[in-house]
């Protein structure tokens, strides 16, 4: 076991132990605070497979952007000290046995495909090749989704300063 | 980087992704269950990162469908944001079983 794999394992459990801390906790900033390192951990598993670029952007749009916005809105609209109510029992027996089934089942038809790792093929991830791609059409090329999601950010920035506008009392 | 068989990091993501969904089934606050959501979309996202690079090496298909992701989920959040604060203002909670005026 090299020093890669442990710290594989250690990134992994730590993502799923943040990860039910997110959704366990009774405390809306702590929750916010438990996602901010398990998003963390993420960029460290993307980085861990090969795919710095990904990392980086991980940590820029989701731990610089997403997790600042939330923290903001609960700012905006919680009180400080407020605990969570629980949550139903009927409610989360309910959640519980939906997850714990779904996640049988995909677990066993992963185990039923058990795919085979392909070293042999493997070459760094270029900017050169992601920037190409990005921006060439044709076959392997994505310049039309990028537009389309481009055109998709600006409306999502409209709609949310025309949803969040502050309209005067008459 | 790492040679771990690829079903442990597949493990990973669907075991987060359940994660996800039991906190959006089970919390009720809607700015925990946009969490949730993040968590879910980032367990997408190692998903596909682990098919590119370990069953597909070569290809960057896993790579730009995460980029993608990302960048919804940033304008997704935005906007769920924005429409939280609108309902903030107008019920005065963002519990979503206390918001029922269009329930029939």
């Amino acid at each position: 076991m090299t020093i890669a794999n442990f710290i594989f394992y250690l990134v992994s459990s730590m993502i799923l132990v943040f990860g039910v801390l997110t959704i366990s906790t009774r405390q809306l900033f702590r929750s916010a605070i438990y996602l901010l390192f398990s998003l963390i951990n993420v960029a460290a598993l993307f980085f861990l497979m090969d795919n710095e670029f990904l990392a980086a952007v991980q940590v820029v749009v989701y731990v610089g952007g997403i997790i600042v916005l939330i923290l903001f809105s609960l700012f905006l609209t919680q009180q400080a000290g407020l605990k969570l109510p629980l949550p139903g029992l009927g409610r989360s027996m309910m959640a519980g046995l939906l997850s714990f089934f779904g996640f049988v089942l995909l677990f066993s038809l992963l185990l039923a495909a058990s795919p085979e790792a392909d070293e042999n093929s493997f070459s760094a991830i270029t900017m050169k090749e992601i920037g190409f791609g990005l921006l060439n059409f044709g076959k392997n090329g994505y310049v039309l989704p990028f537009e389309v999601v481009s055109i998709l950010l600006l409306a999502a920035m409209i709609g949310a300063i025309a949803i969040a506008f502050k309209t005067k009392k008459e | 980087m790492i040679s771990v068989p690829v079903t442990h990091i597949l493990f990973v993501s669907f075991a987060l992704f359940f994660i996800g969904a039991y906190g959006f089934f089970t919390r009720r606050n809607m700015i925990t269950m946009l969490m949730a959501v993040e968590l879910m979309l980032n367990a997408v996202n190692i998903n596909f990162i682990a098919f590119n690079r370990y069953l597909y090496p070569g290809q960057l298909e896993g790579l730009f469908f995460s980029i993608f992701i990302i960048t919804i989920a940033a304008a997704e959040a935005a906007v769920a944001i924005a429409i939280i604060i609108n309902i903030y203002r107008r019920f005065k909670t963002i519990d979503s079983d206390d918001i029922d005026s269009l329930k029939f």
